[in-house]
């Protein structure tokens, strides 16, 4: 072949495509976001879920992993602390009358909405009436519809308890319990809401780009303080491995729940920090009270077959908390002396007891999602390999959160059932008690007689006798294996050095709670 | 193709539509999976669920809600998003332009190495230069996108820090866009501050999306090349003292386009499907990444939004190669 363009050329005329963007003046690197290197002005956080919309006590809001922004934007009725104490939020003081039929509230003094309107009582009690309304879809209606009849006097609020509900005050400080502005919503309907938001919160919404980012503004009179710094970016990048790269790449400041191995990589790296405290959310099995699963044999030795140590130091390596009831030690109701050892010799001759052996195995199918909670796939394989010993054989099959939620509620489920349970609450009701009761949409083990235990808790108005009540169903459930707590995850949570990042045990990311080195 | 088979084919279009309407509707609705549930309390009552249910109109059996769908199609509206607040026309057109451009982008890119690697290939066919070619293809055929992504993630963010490894801006620049094509608006209004900051976003994306596919069309265009150089037409340039270069590109090229062009209407379609995983690689606030959110959380109407949006550029993507490709083949226009 004559080459009159010989590979010289070729080569010549790469190099020259290769350089066009130097040579044209494009700025390759431009646009490149660079997190704040002085740790003083912008804080640039890569966050894990997408934010969908600005009104935080829609159905789709109450994600606890949302509250990051949400708690950022709008005030709670009483804030939550780092340990799950309760205190004031735009609600300074809350109590029950003597005899509990009404709840009495005082809003605090000089706070201001985002446009500089005072935050009045009257937009706290219709924040409250708004969301015990059913056609304001708000998704937690079950607990707010328990107070009614709202009157406002200067700074103070009472309502009626339409419904003794004792934990209402818990609901005060978690998922969707934040403050609209009354006024401003009314000025611009729903709709218009969403596209200019606006809160009390410790930052104001800058720019938000669906799907992308959401760029706020530090709020100068913030009640509790101009926050440290001016910019604040929640960059939405729902992959892990993605929000790893761009902490490493320097893209963003900090960046939380990736894959322990990365956390533990990234921490010998210099220039990063991190934390991974005990949070509430809780790996569990639920099972179904169906088939096999009537065996209370079978039941209790599938949970003393299981090593949850192990699977914490192998899975999680050593990130996480194993647990006997459905109680976290920060909870209420929990209790040390209820426990459920790891046991495969008690398991083995339990199952013997029904006729069952590894030769023999009992069949089981366990359903459970795959990387929506943190080695959950992982966790049932372990799982499955530990009962094989015993004589259990599981067969596991992957489902998605919809359809774990549909096949639970029609009480379809499979004989377990992964599930990762959060309580940031603490309060028994809300663990022991919606996992467990009869006629809880979430509850797979449905059971007239354990419901008919509980059916006085929920409305025992003496606080430790309800938690001794709750204390002692744990015990029961713990005895007859009706669901399988397995352990308390951690919350990795990694920076660049300097930055002084509070965790808080509820898993909401607070970067109002953030300051610079 | 004629004037009348294409008439034929627009006529077929509404049909298809149609059955795609219908088939992902009804699918929709029969998978397990309930949205309310997703999106109610543990204590919700069965009366709260059921409002729920009624306010976003699933408490109607699935041929009415399909028949109400329909209707409300002809007016415009396919409904509002569960998940989104907001009308879901409004939601997958404001998501669309962003997927048109890394698509348009990843396939200039992906027709440019393509094409780049075929006449290298060919022009130096027999040689080293040829068998570097094959495996550069091979490569490239044989990881897939995603895998591609994390790939470019890792060497071009983590390792060298030379393009930004997600999202489609950089959310420190103060810019408010008229619409939501960012990179055609900035440059058609010669803002190329921005545009580069922009190119080095979509960048990554796009080259994630458009390397196997370059390495498909560099395989068939290769291959139609070597086809074309045995033909008789290519031995007549070369008897008549033709260089070796225009014989290619004036002889041989021009016949070779022609599966070269009909496969990348065909491979076209998987890169608008390869959006949905190197989107959210990325980060990338496009149709894909959206259409991850909208099955993860069952939201229906947004959900068969995007699914019809999808097929509408599908079915225009196939009707638009299938034109150039009687453009480039004579022999088909009245066919």
């Amino acid at each position: 072949m004559s080459n009159q363009f010989s590979r010289r050329d070729f080569v010549r005329a790469g190099a020259g495509l290769a350089s066009l963007p130097l040579t044209s003046g494009l700025p390759l690197f431009g646009g490149m976001e660079v997190a704040a290197q002085d740790g003083s002005k912008t804080l640039t956080i890569a966050s894990n879920v997408n934010l969908t919309a600005m009104n935080p006590t829609l159905p789709a809001a109450t994600g606890n992993q949302l509250q990051a922004y949400y708690a950022t934007i709008f005030d709670p009725f009483l804030k939550q602390a780092p340990d799950l104490t309760y205190g004031p939020g735009l609600v300074t003081k809350w109590a029950w009358n003597e005899d509990m039929t009404k709840v009495q509230l005082v809003v605090r003094e000089g706070a201001t909405w985002h446009n500089g309107d005072p935050v009045t009582a009257e937009d706290v009690a219709w924040s409250l009436d708004r969301a015990g309304k059913p056609e304001n879809k708000n998704p937690l209606r079950f607990v707010w519809a328990s107070l009614g009849n709202f009157k406002v006097d200067g700074n103070n609020i009472t309502a009626d308890t339409v419904r003794f509900e004792p934990t209402i005050f818990k609901w005060f400080g978690f998922l969707g319990a934040y403050v609209l502005p009354k006024k401003y919503m009314e000025k611009v309907g729903l709709d218009g809401f969403e596209e200019a938001p606006i809160g009390s919160g410790p930052y104001m919404v800058d720019k938000f780009e669906r799907n992308s980012f959401l760029r706020l503004k530090a709020n100068p009179n913030y009640w509790g303080g101009k926050p440290a710094f001016d910019t604040l970016v929640f960059k939405f990048v729902t992959d892990g491995a993605s929000r790893v790269a761009q902490l490493e790449s320097g893209a963003v400041d900090l960046t939380y729940n990736i894959p322990f191995e990365e956390y533990d990589r990234l921490l010998k790296k210099p220039g990063f920090e991190g934390t991974s405290i005990l949070v509430t959310n809780c790996a569990t099995l639920f099972i179904t009270n169906k088939d096999a699963m009537l065996d209370v044999n079978v039941r209790r030795a599938a949970h003393h077959a299981i090593d949850k140590q192990a699977i914490v130091a192998r899975l999680l390596r050593g990130y996480g908390q194993p647990q006997s009831t459905m109680q976290a030690k920060e909870y209420d109701a929990y209790d040390p002396s209820i426990t459920v050892a790891y046991d495969p010799e008690l398991a083995m001759k339990l199952l013997a007891q029904s006729g069952y052996s590894p030769a023999k195995p009992v069949q089981v199918t366990m359903q459970t999602t795959r990387g929506m909670a943190p080695k959950d796939f992982e966790m049932t394989q372990a799982i499955a390999g530990m009962w094989r010993k015993v004589g259990i054989e599981a067969a596991i099959e992957v489902i998605d959160l919809p359809k774990r939620s549909e096949l639970i509620r029609q009480h379809q489920g499979a004989n377990f059932i992964f599930q990762s349970w959060s309580n940031a609450t603490g309060d028994p009701h809300n663990c022991t008690g919606f996992a467990l009761y009869d006629k809880s949409v979430q509850s797979a083990w449905r059971d007239r007689e354990l419901g008919a235990k509980m059916d006085p808790l929920w409305i025992e108005k003496n606080y430790d006798k309800r938690i001794a009540g709750w204390k002692g169903i744990d015990r029961l459930v713990a005895d007859q294996g009706y669901i399988i707590p397995l352990l308390q995850y951690a919350q990795p949570i990694v920076f660049r050095k300097g930055l002084k990042v509070t965790p808080q045990k509820n898993e909401f990311v607070l970067p109002a709670t953030m300051k610079p080195a | 193709m004629s004037g009348q088979a294409l008439l034929r084919r627009l006529a077929l279009v509404p049909v298809t539509l149609f059955g795609v309407a219908l088939v992902v509707f009804v699918l929709l609705r029969i998978i397990p999976g309930d949205p309310i549930l997703l999106m109610a309390g543990p204590g919700a009552s069965a009366a709260d669920l059921q409002s729920l249910r009624e306010s976003f109109g699933l408490d109607k059996s699935i041929p009415l809600q399909f028949l109400l769908w329909l209707r409300d199609l002809f007016h415009g509206d396919l409904g509002r998003s569960i998940s989104f607040r907001g009308d879901v026309v409004q939601v997958v057109v404001e998501r669309m332009p962003p997927t048109l451009e890394l698509v348009f982008i990843a396939l200039m890119l992906a027709m440019t190495f393509g094409g780049a690697l075929a006449l290298l290939g060919s022009y130096f066919r027999g040689g080293k230069v040829e068998w570097i070619v094959d495996g550069i293809i091979a490569l490239f055929q044989s990881v897939p996108d995603f895998l591609l992504a994390l790939l470019l993630i890792l060497l071009c963010t983590v390792v060298f820090s030379l393009l930004p490894g997600s999202g489609r801006i950089d959310p420190a620049l103060q810019v408010d866009f008229k619409t939501q094509f960012y990179i055609f608006e900035s440059l058609f209004t010669g803002r190329f501050d921005v545009l580069g900051g922009l190119l080095a976003h979509i960048a990554l994306p796009s080259l994630a999306l458009a390397l196997p596919f370059a390495s498909m069309i560099a395989r068939v265009l290769k291959a139609s090349l070597g086809d074309a150089e045995k033909q008789d037409y290519t031995a007549m340039a070369r008897s008549r003292g033709y260089h070796e270069s225009r014989i290619l590109m004036v002889e041989s090229l021009p016949n070779a386009l022609i599966p070269a062009a009909s496969l990348t209407g065909i491979q076209l379609t998987f890169l608008l499907a390869g959006t949905v995983l190197v989107e959210r690689i990325f980060g990338y606030p496009g149709i894909g990444n959206l259409a991850m959110d909208a099955v993860s959380s069952r939201d229906l109407p947004l959900l068969q939004g995007i699914i019809l949006a999808f097929a509408v550029l599908f079915v225009a993507v196939n009707l638009l190669s299938d034109l150039i490709v009687v453009a480039l083949n004579p022999r088909l226009r009245n066919g």
